[in-house]
């Protein structure tokens, strides 16, 4: 075994050493911190602040419009033609025209600017506009205004699970969906970035000719073998190191801005949320604006299993990858050189692709029966299964589906070590399924 | 009989559609340099990947110094493939090094003896370059330190010579030599006859997954020789016709520099001394010597004979 290892040990440290590997760790995370970073940037920039002149010809919205961070509003007189003419050179952004109607409460403005006014000003002007017509629309018909006020009420959705004993457990849908979006695309690109870097490696072999030097000091087994492994603790390593970067990478931008990532979180929350699509901090009147929401993210964060997650994950990524590498490997073994993979990759990639295309189905209806099959079956359980995790999986299925895969991998590392020795030492041949298949089924 | 370190007893190795070898039985002889002959896909590479267990025969024993062939025995075995070469991206020493520890040597072993190697060699400046960027003929060099470094008692080169320049051939057969000196075996599987004729002293000659012939080559030879004598003389070309008796067969007459040189095969039941009291009255005689069969002549005519018969 001692062979193994230094196998494993040359796999591993001949890529870890290699530019790209290095490249590879610091751009992804970056890449990564960006998704997280970019939006609270965005949404908490200053300087960009929006002056907006209101011409109130009906005098109700006098001083209902507060200012925010980024629109500022400024009553503003005279003919609206005048505005309009001096909007350009005025410094304004944009200017509102709430013109006299019949109606006593209008319920109609216009707004004028030099560019397409941007959905956060329209936004805010609509949702002054529209609380103050119903208060007013509620106070015209006589209810007291203390009651109008004590009558604002969000509506907070709390959800629980119910199990088979009773309990009760809180559950947060979205937060799953993210996870379980994820965790399936993560081993998706893992076993498609490592798999081929096997099957690669291994037609390098072959095609340097040094396959029949080693293999005089070693089992083609213990080759192959060692080359999936090395390469898998590469995959761990890189994906060890993007974690603790990005963290790194937040922790400093959070550091430095002051701005917090559960805020960019909770900004984002109510943009899926709120169909208005209106930011959070564009709702003008709310006393803390996001605060409910920061809560509820906070909470739904703190009530996902990280452990556990984190263990099937692991599970599922060393399972798949080590079902997938073995194919990669006998592919690599097969041919002479990288332009004849082709042929036989597609019985790879296609129930690959399809796993990962199931993904938005499997989010949204974690419980459908070909949900199920996708996540048993181990050709796609390993992606199948990690995006239903987050979302509560029966034990029976769990159990299921570990089995299988790990029965799964070992089928397909004897099918792949049957493939490989023969075919690692082949050359000049064009191989087809059928070659193949003698080569399984060939004994001894 | 001479010692064998390598004893194999019909072996049978089957591939789907053919047999590769068909109950092979031979005996390496102990520091001998054994060559292993035969056209293409006469199944030398077969037998040799068994040796190094490459590849699992179907039947039959193979034997080491007596015992039954087993994993141990890899690292007594060096194993220079016909198909060969390094990572080509991996720096020189580091790969030599990876090599040799999978030849068994812990790695501050290795490094000892590789550093000698590659004094001895002159490549020591190359210890840090990556393999890409070395000629042809180091690397060649480098594969040949890699297959003996853990100094194997058996030595097996499958068409050693294939690709070498003519020096670094020079170089390889002087080590050859020296590593037998040392005690060494070695087999040897070529197509190369001149350098058979040159290195070894035993042969086996496969054809069609079947041996035909084995044994020392200086016996091989002897069974094979027709009774032929090369005679360089001094006279005219074309007169040993008149001399000789039309018995004795003149099969070839060259002439230069006033010096004439004849083959002649004698008739059945006659000796060299025939020949050249038959000659003495009338030459003088410069130079007498038999005339053997060439490896290359044995190799033809033997496979010829036996790819004529039916299969």
């Amino acid at each position: 075994m001692n062979k193994i290892k230094l196998i494993i040990q040359r796999e591993y440290l001949s890529r870890v050493k290699k530019r790209s590997f290095v490249v590879m760790t610091i751009l992804g995370p970056i890449l990564m911190a960006a998704m997280f970073v970019i939006p609270v940037y965005v949404s908490t920039r200053q300087g960009d602040v929006k002056k907006i002149a209101i011409l109130d010809e009906t005098g109700i919205f006098r001083d209902k419009f507060t200012d925010t961070k980024t629109i500022l509003f400024t009553n503003a007189t005279g003919p609206i033609a005048t505005l309009k003419e001096q909007l350009s050179d005025s410094g304004y952004y944009a200017v509102l025209h709430i013109p006299k109607t019949e109606a006593v409460i209008p319920s109609s403005a216009i707004i004028y600017s030099n560019k397409q006014a941007s959905v956060t000003v329209t936004g805010a002007i609509k949702n002054t506009m529209q609380k103050e017509v119903e208060r007013l629309k509620l106070e015209a018909s006589g209810v007291d205004p203390a009651v109008i006020d004590s009558a604002k009420t969000k509506i907070q959705l709390a959800s629980f699970k119910i199990d088979e004993e009773g309990n009760e457990e809180k559950s947060y849908t979205e937060v799953s969906m993210v996870i379980g979006y994820v965790g399936g695309f993560l081993i998706y690109i893992f076993i498609f970035m490592y798999g081929s870097q096997v099957m690669r490696g291994v037609i390098e072999e072959k095609s340097n000719r040094i396959v029949e030097v080693i293999l005089s000091s070693v089992k083609p087994f213990q080759l192959m073998m060692g080359k999936i492994v090395g390469i898998a603790m590469v995959g761990l390593t890189q994906f060890i190191l993007w974690i603790l970067l990005t963290a790194a990478l937040v922790t400093t931008f959070t550091a430095m801005t002051g701005a917090s990532l559960s805020e960019a979180g909770s900004a984002q929350m109510v943009m899926t949320e709120n169909s208005r699509l209106v930011p959070s901090d564009a709702i003008p009147d709310e006393d803390e604006p996001g605060s409910d929401e920061l809560q509820l993210v906070m909470e739904a964060l703190h009530s996902i299993n990280y452990g556990t997650i984190l263990g099937f994950f692991l599970f599922f990524f060393i399972g798949g990858y080590l079902l997938y590498g073995a194919l990669f490997a006998a592919i690599g073994a097969a041919v002479d050189n990288e332009a004849d993979t082709q042929q036989f990759m597609l019985p790879i990639t296609i129930p690959l692709i399809l796993s990962i295309i199931l993904i938005p189905y499997i989010i949204n209806n974690p419980e459908g029966p070909l949900v199920f099959w996708a996540s048993i079956i181990p050709i796609t359980s390993p992606v199948a299964m990690m995006a239903r995790i987050p979302f509560g999986v029966p034990y029976l299925d769990l159990i299921l589906s570990v089995a299988l895969l790990t029965l799964g991998f070992l089928l397909t590392t004897w099918i792949a070590g049957r493939i490989y020795r023969t075919g690692i030492l082949m050359y000049g041949k064009k191989v087809t399924y059928r070659d193949l298949w003698k080569w399984v089924s060939y004994r001894g | 009989m001479q010692e064998e370190i390598l004893t194999a007893t019909n072996v049978t190795k089957r591939y789907a559609n053919h047999t590769a070898l068909k109950s092979v039985t031979l005996g390496v002889p102990k520091q001998s340099i054994y060559g292993l002959l035969g056209p293409n896909g006469a199944g030398k590479t077969t037998f040799i990947r068994i040796v190094n267990q490459i590849l699992a025969m179907d039947e039959g024993t193979i034997t080491w110094n007596g015992e039954k062939l087993s994993l141990d025995h890899i690292f007594r075995i060096g194993y220079l493939p016909e198909e060969r070469g390094l990572y080509k991206k991996m720096k020189v020493g580091e790969q030599a090094l990876y090599l040799s520890q999978l030849k068994g040597l812990s790695r501050s072993e290795a490094n000892q003896r590789l550093k000698r190697w590659f004094e001895r060699f002159d490549i020591m400046s190359w210890w840090n370059r990556k393999v890409e960027e070395l000629s042809k003929g180091m690397q060649q060099k480098v594969q040949f330190v890699v297959t003996v470094i853990h100094e194997p008692e058996l030595l097996i080169f499958d068409e050693p010579f294939s690709g070498f320049d003519p020096i670094n051939v020079n170089i390889l057969k002087e080590e050859i030599l020296r590593l037998r000196g040392q005690g060494a075996t070695i087999i040897f599987s070529t197509h190369n006859m001149a350098s058979v004729e040159e290195l070894c002293d035993h042969i086996a000659l496969l054809n069609r997954s079947e041996k035909i012939l084995e044994g020392r080559m200086a016996d091989i030879k002897k069974t094979f020789r027709t009774n032929s004598y090369v005679i360089q003389y001094d006279g005219v070309k074309g007169s040993l016709r008149s001399i000789l008796h039309p018995s004795y067969e003149v099969l070839e007459e060259v002439m230069e520099e006033n010096l004439s040189t004849a083959r002649i095969r004698l008739p059945q039941g006659t000796g060299p001394n025939d020949l050249i009291a038959h000659l003495l009255p009338h030459v003088t005689i410069h130079g007498f010597s038999e005339l053997l069969p060439t490896m290359n002549e044995i190799f033809i005519s033997k496979v010829n004979e036996y790819s004529a018969l039916p299969r």
